[in-house]
């Protein structure tokens, strides 16, 4: 495939298509494509999760599980994750070494933060009986927030090859495309888990 | 240390699988050896294996569909004839824990396995050469669908060996399929190929739905690409749409059987009725899928083979794009009986009568094509023409079933089979044998044998109807499906009329295996030396056949609809020589898609048979291999534009000749 | 081989609901191919006069659009859907499963399939059988289906509508037998193994009959013992029993532990989960 000799898509003055543009404008798009078709996989959950809400099969319901400080100190560390993720992707694409490995970390660890709060709920709901084999309710929970968890660990495994890559590779154009296509992953997360703590942890508390 | 894996897995008690699997592993060992012995592996490796070219994807795609379908058919055949016998009381060949795989196997392997695979493989072939591009927009990525595909494939396949396969359906309703009413591994390995295979797709849809909307040949607006790249568009745009419900559902189904979840279970609150919305919530894009680039097949052979354009290629375009819409909204008729309710029932049956609205705009489009033109009665034109006139007659079925009342008579029965089938193999499968059949001299550089072309249509044409009228009639007469005996005499002769039929459509794939067979012999008579046997339309006659490996030296410029037509009409050459050719980046080949499936039928049989140690090793496999294609030094190869010069010439040169 | 078309299943109906059924089946396949036959013919027709070989016909390789034909091409489907999207809107109305059939009272039957047979309740009767329904001719029967395990499907193409039965849920269905004669039931949805044998035969006996064999059925034969009738059985002969545990169907229904808590129903849905009334 021919790399075109412009970046994006200039508009000729007949109007036609004028052609494929960059590998970066193509990679991007089509990562946003999985994307979308990855927010339709947790809206599957997302429906399942809705219908089985109420079947708590005599044990423990939202209300009496979910503790809202933890979710808040969740959301803290993933919005923290997140913008420390949209500094490293500018330190990258200006290919600023001192900049992009900080960044990186403090992405990192917030991600690990996020990560280590989720697991300790899950396993203190477990410790009181409620794991996800109690009910269909718990069952829906459990597979929601954890596809999430699921998608944030697959992402912090991302971000330390991609900060292997930079380290062995450089800045060259493939890193940066694939440091970006990560970000947007990121930002997705962050996206979804604004609608899950609403639907699942807001609305399941009664507020 | 192998999980659940024991010697009880290989069928030796049960003759007629144990015969089987015993003979398809001699086969499979003795095309191995063979290979092995002419020294074809580093040829196989270098140019099928490890390309990540289109075109040999494509073919690839073909070739295990067309593999598949001599498997899924033999099913077809077993169930037609246990049928035509276990009449009256009597049982007969296939105890039901047999036929029930039977037909499970043979609806699951011809959907994912034959139509799908088919279908992407076509799209994967013909659509950059139609838009006048190189490759699809991520090539690497198109050899790992191809591979993840083949591991479902694969792993489905092994279930005749090792283990069972599931006995619930092609869709695995729950409970049925639950860890209680289904303990074996049939289900787990349905579920696994599935997944794997599932991935694949998914891939291959953002992949296509990327290169048809960001790369094109300059000029070439969207009104002015062929329909079957509209076709092809919509087709995976459903995928990207409609594969991950599937995806999420599969996943639900196997935390249940899994680890003890309660989704779908008849205890602690689950709801099995959720999983047949969402399962069907994907099902119903799912023949959407399947059907549209074949829609597409069939716009493309009836205007070059009428001489003629499309007639109303916008109505087309729209009608296309109602029909991925509309795909979304009627999922519910695949259940009316479940008791939704009268309001509930109606919109959906409403709903689902809408979408045969664009339907049937598509078929007078098609008429209107042949209307005025000179009409050839290629073999493609003959599978066209044959899909116009069955289709419409399982699409009134159709309407019909969309009525709830009408369908709370018929819903499960024959009826029911015979009207999907009257869907698929005139939609879906005459659509891919016309393409097959189109677009084989522009693969491989000579055309098919057309006279046992000819004879393997009139026994499939003929076959089908032999097969599936009785169905009709038997579905009337209250017959349901899957019943492995029956016991009512009035049934009897339907039963082996229908048998007949499967034995006529086999005697049709007999004569399509022969038609290979005797093309490749007579490959030098049958040559197609100027690229362009069929006086085509679209930009893939300009090229040579089989295409140069980089498709076109220089991008060419489109002005209209139809692009090689108008050159040909405006008496341009069309391999004119450019004054300058610029050096092209060409992606280089990559064993990543075959490695990847390597350890992705390793994790997935590890997970079938609780095998925990090896699942691990799957997955760290895997996750090397992504880390090895992530370091590689080169991606693409550069050919420098003398080189392409060059090789212009020569071909130039071997079509005058 | 033809007249067992119309002499036994879904164009032999012996009921009101079976009957409006096959009118709806007939009526819609008669509109639909006045569409469908004349664009078979046509397209080939079409096909035969366009041939290459024809000299007669005439070559039109730029007729590829014409407004008039673009607008009767879309109408014509809609207006075939929108006739038969009344047809459907209605009918489902008239023919949802759980609209009774005629004032008064019909009779009460308690549906459950098992692995692999029908059992049947008369709550108000107190009695039961398996793989047998009596019923008096000329009478609505209101039925309330459960499953014991997999989903399967109630039906008696002879009567009319199927509807699927599923564990914990509570579906409902109306049907009536016109007159006296025996009626092939089956399960029309895949269960397991023994799913082909879920046969079971719908006696209609005139009203005198039908009080006579519920009194024959009181009077002898052993009492239902349901725990033994949940082990899997394929091709289980039919048996009536003379007495059933009151309240069984309910207790049926509460398969899935767990209380009261449930989702609702829609309003007029024939199912309802095991929480709801009747």
């Amino acid at each position: 495939m021919t790399d075109m000799t412009y970046e994006g898509e200039a508009v000729p003055s007949r109007g036609d298509y004028p052609g494929p543009p960059s590998k970066r404008i193509i990679v991007s798009y089509g990562f946003w494509i999985f994307l979308l078709s990855d927010f339709i996989m947790f809206s599957a959950f997302f429906a399942t999760y809705a219908v089985l809400a109420g079947e708590t099969a005599g044990g423990p319901s939202g209300k009496q599980l979910f503790d809202l400080t933890t979710v808040a100190a969740e959301t803290a560390a993933l919005l923290a994750s997140s913008f420390a993720c949209g500094m490293a992707a500018l330190a990258v694409m200006t290919a600023q070494a001192w900049k992009t490995y900080a960044a990186s970390a403090t992405t990192f660890l917030f991600g690990v933060v996020f990560l280590g709060l989720e697991i300790g709920e899950f396993a203190r709901m477990v410790g009181e009986g409620a794991g996800p084999d109690r009910s269909a309710f718990l069952s829906a929970f459990f597979s929601l927030v954890g596809l999430h968890g699921l998608h944030v660990t697959a992402g912090l495994l991302w971000l330390i090859v991609m900060v292997g890559q930079i380290a062995t590779r450089g800045y060259i154009p493939t890193t940066i495309r694939r440091f970006l296509c990560f970000a947007l992953f990121w930002h997705a997360l962050d996206i979804i888990w604004v609608a899950l703590f609403t639907v699942v942890y807001l609305i399941g508390s009664g507020l | 240390m192998l999980g659940k894996l024991d010697w009880s897995a290989i069928p030796f008690d049960e003759p007629i699988p144990l015969i089987v699997s015993g003979v398809l592993v001699l086969v499979i060992l003795a095309v191995l050896g063979w290979v092995t012995v002419k020294g074809y592996w580093p040829y196989l490796w270098r140019d099928w294996i490890t390309s990540v070219d289109h075109k040999r994807i494509g073919v690839m795609y073909c070739a295990l569909a067309l593999l598949m379908l001599i498997r899924g058919f033999s099913d077809a055949i077993m169930m037609r004839s246990q049928q035509s016998i276990a009449t009256d009381g009597a049982m007969g060949y296939l105890p039901p824990e047999h036929y029930d795989q039977i037909f499970s196997a043979h609806g699951t392997i011809m959907i994912f396995f034959v139509a799908m695979t088919f279908m992407v493989g076509l799209m994967n072939f013909v659509v950059p050469l139609q838009l006048g591009i190189r490759d699809v927009a991520f090539p690497t990525l198109n050899s790992v669908s191809l591979w993840l595909t083949a591991s479902g494939v694969l792993l489905t396949n092994m279930s005749l060996v090792v283990g069972e396969f599931a006995r619930t359906g092609w869709l695995a309703y729950p409970p049925l399929s639950e860890l209680k009413f289904s303990p074996g591994v049939g289900v787990d390995y349905y579920l696994w190929s599935l997944q794997i295979s599932g991935v694949g797709t998914l891939l291959a849809g953002v992949n296509m739905v990327t290169t048809i909307l960001k790369m094109r040949a300059p000029g070439m607006n969207l009104m002015r690409m062929p329909v079957f790249c509209w076709t092809a568009l919509a087709s995976s745009l459903l995928i990207v749409a409609a594969f991950p419900v599937l995806t999420a559902t599969l996943a639900m189904l196997l935390l249940d059987r899994y680890l003890g979840f309660h989704f779908f279970t008849n205890e602690a609150g689950g709801n099995p009725m959720m999983y047949i919305n969402l399962i069907w919530v994907w099902g119903h894009p799912e023949v959407y899928i399947l059907v549209l680039p074949a829609f597409g097949v069939y716009s493309e052979v009836i205007a070059t083979f009428s001489g003629k354009a499309l007639f109303g290629y916008r109505s087309m375009v729209t009608a296309t794009m109602a029909i991925c819409i509309l795909s979304f909204l009627v999922w519910l008729h695949h259940f009316f009986t479940m008791g939704a309710g009268a309001d509930v029932n109606a919109v959906f049956g409403v709903a689902t009568m809408i979408i045969a609205v664009p339907t049937g705009v598509k078929v007078f489009n098609w008429l209107f094509t042949l209307y005025g033109g000179r009409v050839r009665f290629t073999v493609p034109v003959l599978w066209a023409i044959a899909f116009m006139v069955t289709f419409v007659i399982g699409g009134m079925t159709g309407v019909l079933l969309a009525v709830p009342p009408a369908d709370f008579q018929l819903h499960n029965s024959v009826f029911l089979i015979a009207h999907f089938h009257n869907m698929v193999i005139p939609g879906v499968l005459f659509g891919a044998f016309a393409g097959y059949t189109y677009w084989f001299p522009k693969a491989f550089g000579f055309s098919l044998d057309e006279r046992l072309g000819k004879i393997a249509f009139w026994c499939w044409f003929v076959g089908f109807y032999v097969t599936f009228m009785p169905l009709y009639a038997l579905g009337l007469m209250g017959m349901t499906r899957r019943l492995q005996h029956t016991d009512n005499a009035q049934w009897d002769p339907w039963l082996h009329v229908s048998g007949i039929g499967a034995v006529l459509i086999m005697i049709g794939i007999g004569f399509q295996v022969a038609q290979l067979v005797v093309s490749i012999r007579n490959r030098a008579r049958l040559r197609d030396a100027t690229g362009d046997p069929w006086a085509g339309r679209t930009l893939e006659w300009s090229t040579l056949s089989p295409p140069p490996f980089y498709n076109y030296a220089v991008m060419p410029n489109v002005e209209g609809l139809d692009a090689f037509w108008r050159e040909k009409r405006q008496g341009l050459d069309p391999r004119r020589q450019p004054p300058e050719y610029e050096a092209i980046e060409i992606p280089r080949n990559s064993p990543t898609g075959f490695v990847t499936a390597f350890f992705a039928v390793v994790t997935g049989f590890a997970l079938i048979w609780h095998i925990w140690w090896m699942v691990i090793l799957g997955l760290v496999g895997a996750f090397a291999t992504f880390m090895v294609f992530a370091w590689r030094k080169r991606d693409e190869d550069e050919l420098p534009a003398d080189e392409i010069a060059r090789m212009e010439r020569e071909h130039a040169g071997s079509v005058a000749a | 081989m033809l007249s067992g078309l119309t002499s036994s299943g879904v164009l032999n109906p012996q009921g009101p609901v079976a009957q409006s059924e096959r009118l709806i089946l007939i009526d819609s396949t008669a509109i639909m191919l006045a569409v469908v036959v004349p664009v078979i013919l046509a397209t080939l027709a079409v096909a035969w006069w366009f041939r290459a070989g024809n000299a007669k016909a005439t070559y039109r390789p730029d007729w590829a659009y014409s407004g008039r034909l673009e607008v009767i091409v879309w109408a014509i489907p809609a207006l075939v859907v929108l006739f038969l999207g009344g047809v459907g809107w209605v009918s489902s109305h008239d023919l949802d499963p759980a609209k009774p059939l005629a004032e008064g009272k019909p009779l009460e039957v308690q549906v459950v399939s098992l692995d692999w047979k029908w059992l049947f309740i008369y709550p108000d009767q107190g009695i039961a059988a398996v793989n047998r329904l009596v019923v008096p001719a000329g009478r609505p029967v209101h039925f309330q289906l459960t499953s014991a395990t997999v989903m399967n499907s109630f039906f008696v193409p002879e009567l009319g509508s199927q509807i699927y039965t599923m564990a914990g849920m509570r579906t409902q269905l109306n049907l009536q037998a016109d007159r006296p004669g025996t009626y092939r039931g089956i399960s029309a949805q895949f269960s397991g193994d023994g799913f082909s044998d879920m046969r079971f035969d719908v006696e209609a006996v005139a009203e005198a009959d039908f009080g006579k064999w519920v009194d024959e059925a009181k009077a002898q034969g052993p009492v239902l013992d349901y725990a033994a009738l949940t082990q899997n059985s394929k091709a289980v002969q039919p048996a009536v029993y003379r007495g059933v545990e009151p309240g069984l169907f309910e207790k049926i229904l509460d398969i899935k532990t767990g209380g009261a808590e449930g989702q609702q129903s829609a309003p007029n849905a024939t199912v309802s989960p095991r929480g709801g009334g009747s």
